[in-house]
């Protein structure tokens, strides 16, 4: 992933910033706003004016082909939202993401649709839910490669299913059998089979792995690991299991209430974090390894995305919060390599 | 952990699910003491019993579910056979019960005050006007701002960390000596977890409770408890003090569920993965119910059952263990 400071965006020399690795992903300032107001009748009656969230409001990142950025953050920070946005299930209200060169939202209307489809593919949280009770694996897996038209052959298709199943550490033979069959990991790997028919270039993981146990999830997240060193994949991972992201990514983005705060290398981010969010977040993480710690209290919760603060958002909660974090909102900065939106850092307060 | 007398014990306790096809073992032969001030927690992945033996000891098994043996004493006095009436009073009075989902465990249509009140009127017999300040009391103790107004609010108008607190509340009302916590944070964030563990942990200490803490993050373990039993398949595969068992495990099982947590402090290109899955209750495999997936499972793993044996820092249900102990004495178990 290219760090990418504000000034070079606005001069609109995107390529300002060096660039060791070919970008295939580059979101910029994405915004989503979703209208939450109450029933036209309930507004008249009772005098309440339209209601938006913002869930997503000017995120711009890049992600480099064959690289993982994860996205960490609490309840309704956007994450998922971002994770929809960037495979077209959700329609940009404001911004862009380019998939290779190409703006994801105008290529979904066009002729190009189906190609783009099939080159980036999604994995979702709740293996229980994101397959069909009613299918049989066999016809799961294969849809996406019908859908396509890559397989027409039957034989060919029950081939390549079983290939597909084997990839992810489960046999040919339970192509014949149905979800309800399955433990919670070996359906996670049933959808990563599925994601993986079409031979996408880019996954989209929603929390592939917190609706598992430990020890299914280290066995889901390790075929995720080789399947991108195999194949050379690009990995969206969305998050809140800050630990998981540190074993998995190769750049982190934490979110809170629909911005981007802080973005960096994940040894950076981890050894170092600069923004208070983050630096909150990782200590708040419960470790095995360090028991009898005493944490830095957590102070207050997330704000109601509703109503979110003015100024920095995070400013209710922030130690290092002054006046001006309560009135300006802060840019996302690129300072020593780490992007970071903090007027605490920026002024070197912090 | 041998000077106070235990305040909970737990012994040989079993739990059955009959079924049409056939009795399902849900908690096989567990045993496992709480001292008074404890905090022990219980960990394991889905389906290994912990939700279960906290149900089974709060007397609030959903039937069919049944203990069908072994038995359970506070503080000496069998509490695994009294009728319902009975147990309603030993429920809330000395046993607190808190559950994953705060939204599910309080009553919507009651304001948080009342519910407080009502659990202590129940068991203190203070007078409506006692009650409501001790519940007043308990809210601002579990670190509720605005307590005299919030006390008058309903479940819905707090947000998640603020309802686990309530329940807390109300865990705590009457003074209970034993606290049974089901997940207690799972439902939580991060940023929230980290407050309510810290809640428990001072409420716990100040009231001088024992803790049963079940939950599947050894995160929260480690900073929490005293002692950790790790159950596998209905059963106690390892039980000791937290530092032992998270440093050095004497179960299979426990190192194998250790290695596959990824660490903040270390890089690996792979988590230690333990293949397979937990067996279903249907069909628990022969002998140590770990041995299909163990990697250091021998012949004896298959025929014979471990019981829980002396291992270096531990007691772990694990034939490695045998050798130099279970010989000696005869054979365990």
């Amino acid at each position: 992933m290219t760090v990418l400071s504000e000034t070079a965006r606005e001069s609109g020399s995107p390529d300002a910033a060096p660039a060791p690795g070919e970008v295939l992903v580059d979101v910029r300032d994405l915004a989503k706003t979703f209208d939450v107001s109450a029933p036209w009748l309930n507004r008249v009656v009772e005098r309440k004016p339209r209601q938006f969230v913002h869930a997503v409001d000017g995120v711009s990142f890049r992600i480099e082909k064959g690289r993982t950025l994860a996205l960490v953050g609490e309840s309704g920070c956007g994450k998922s939202t971002v994770a929809r946005l960037l495979v077209g299930l959700y329609a940009p209200t404001q911004g862009e993401v380019r998939f290779d060169g190409a703006d994801i939202a105008a290529t979904l209307k066009g002729p190009k649709a189906l190609a783009l489809r099939r080159r980036m593919q999604m994995i979702f949280q709740d293996p229980y839910a994101s397959l069909n009770p009613r299918w049989k694996v066999q016809d799961i897996v294969a849809e996406p490669l019908r859908e396509h038209g890559l397989v027409r052959d039957a034989q060919a298709l029950k081939r390549r299913v079983g290939e597909l199943l084997q990839s992810v550490g489960l046999a040919p033979a339970d192509a014949e059998k149905f979800p309800h069959q399955f433990s919670g990991g070996q359906r996670q790997r049933i959808s990563i089979a599925r994601a993986l028919a079409t031979e996408p270039e880019f996954l989209v993981c929603d929390e592939p792995t917190s609706a598992l146990d430990v020890s299914v999830q280290a066995q889901v997240l390790n075929i995720m690991k080789d399947l991108q060193r195999k194949q050379g994949l690009t990995y969206l991972f969305i998050s809140h299991n800050l630990a998981v992201v540190r074993h998995v990514a190769d750049q982190v983005g934490v979110m809170y209430l629909g911005r981007l705060v802080e973005q960096a290398d994940k040894r950076a981010l981890f050894a170092a974090p600069r923004h208070p969010y983050t630096r909150m977040l990782l200590d708040a993480i419960p470790d095995i390894h360090m028991s009898g710690r005493s944490r830095t209290p957590v102070q207050g919760e997330v704000p109601n995305p509703l109503n979110p603060p003015s100024g920095c958002s995070f400013h209710p909660r922030c130690p290092h919060a002054n006046a001006r974090c309560s009135s300006e909102r802060p840019k996302l900065l690129e300072i020593q390599g780490i992007r970071v939106a903090c007027h605490a850092v920026e002024e070197g307060r912090l | 952990m041998t000077a106070p007398a235990p305040l909970l014990q737990v012994r040989h306790l079993r739990v059955e699910f009959p079924t049409r096809r056939g009795t399902l073992l849900a908690l096989d032969d567990v045993s496992f003491d709480i001292a008074p001030g404890e905090v022990l927690g219980v960990v394991g992945e889905s389906g290994a019993g912990k939700s279960l033996t906290g149900a089974a000891i709060i007397g609030l098994l959903e039937p069919p579910g049944r203990i069908a043996g072994g038995e359970i004493l506070l503080d000496g006095r069998r509490i695994d056979n009294l009728p319902a009436d009975q147990m309603r009073r030993v429920r809330g009075r000395q046993i607190g019960a808190i559950f994953q989902d705060p939204l599910t465990s309080l009553n919507p249509l009651y304001t948080v005050g009342r519910q407080l009140i009502e659990t202590i009127t129940t068991h203190l017999g203070l007078s409506a006007k006692q009650a409501r300040a001790r519940a007043i009391e308990l809210l601002a103790a579990t670190g509720i701002p605005a307590p005299e107004a919030r006390v008058d609010q309903y479940p819905h108008q707090f947000s998640g960390g603020m309802r686990q607190r309530v329940v807390i509340a109300l865990a705590l009302a009457a003074d209970p000596k034993l606290i049974v916590a089901d997940e207690p944070t799972t439902a939580l964030d991060v940023s929230i977890q980290a407050q309510i563990i810290a809640l428990l942990k001072r409420v716990c200490r100040e009231q001088g409770a024992a803790v049963m803490l079940v939950t599947h993050d050894m995160g929260v373990i480690a900073e929490t408890c005293d002692r950790v039993a790790v159950m596998y398949a209905g059963r106690v595969a390892e039980i000791g003090p937290v530092q032992e068992v998270i440093h050095r495990p004497g179960h299979p099982y426990t190192s194998g569920l250790m290695g596959s947590i990824p660490a903040m402090d270390e890089d690996r290109e792979r988590l230690v993965q333990i293949d397979g899955a937990m067996p279903r209750l249907t069909a628990i495999p022969t002998g140590c119910a770990f041995h299909p997936r163990c990697p250091r499972a021998f012949d004896r793993c298959h025929g014979q059952r471990p019981e829980l044996m002396q291992a270096p820092a531990t007691a772990a249900a694990c034939w490695l263990h045998a050798a130099d102990l279970a010989v000696a004495q005869g054979g365990v178990a």
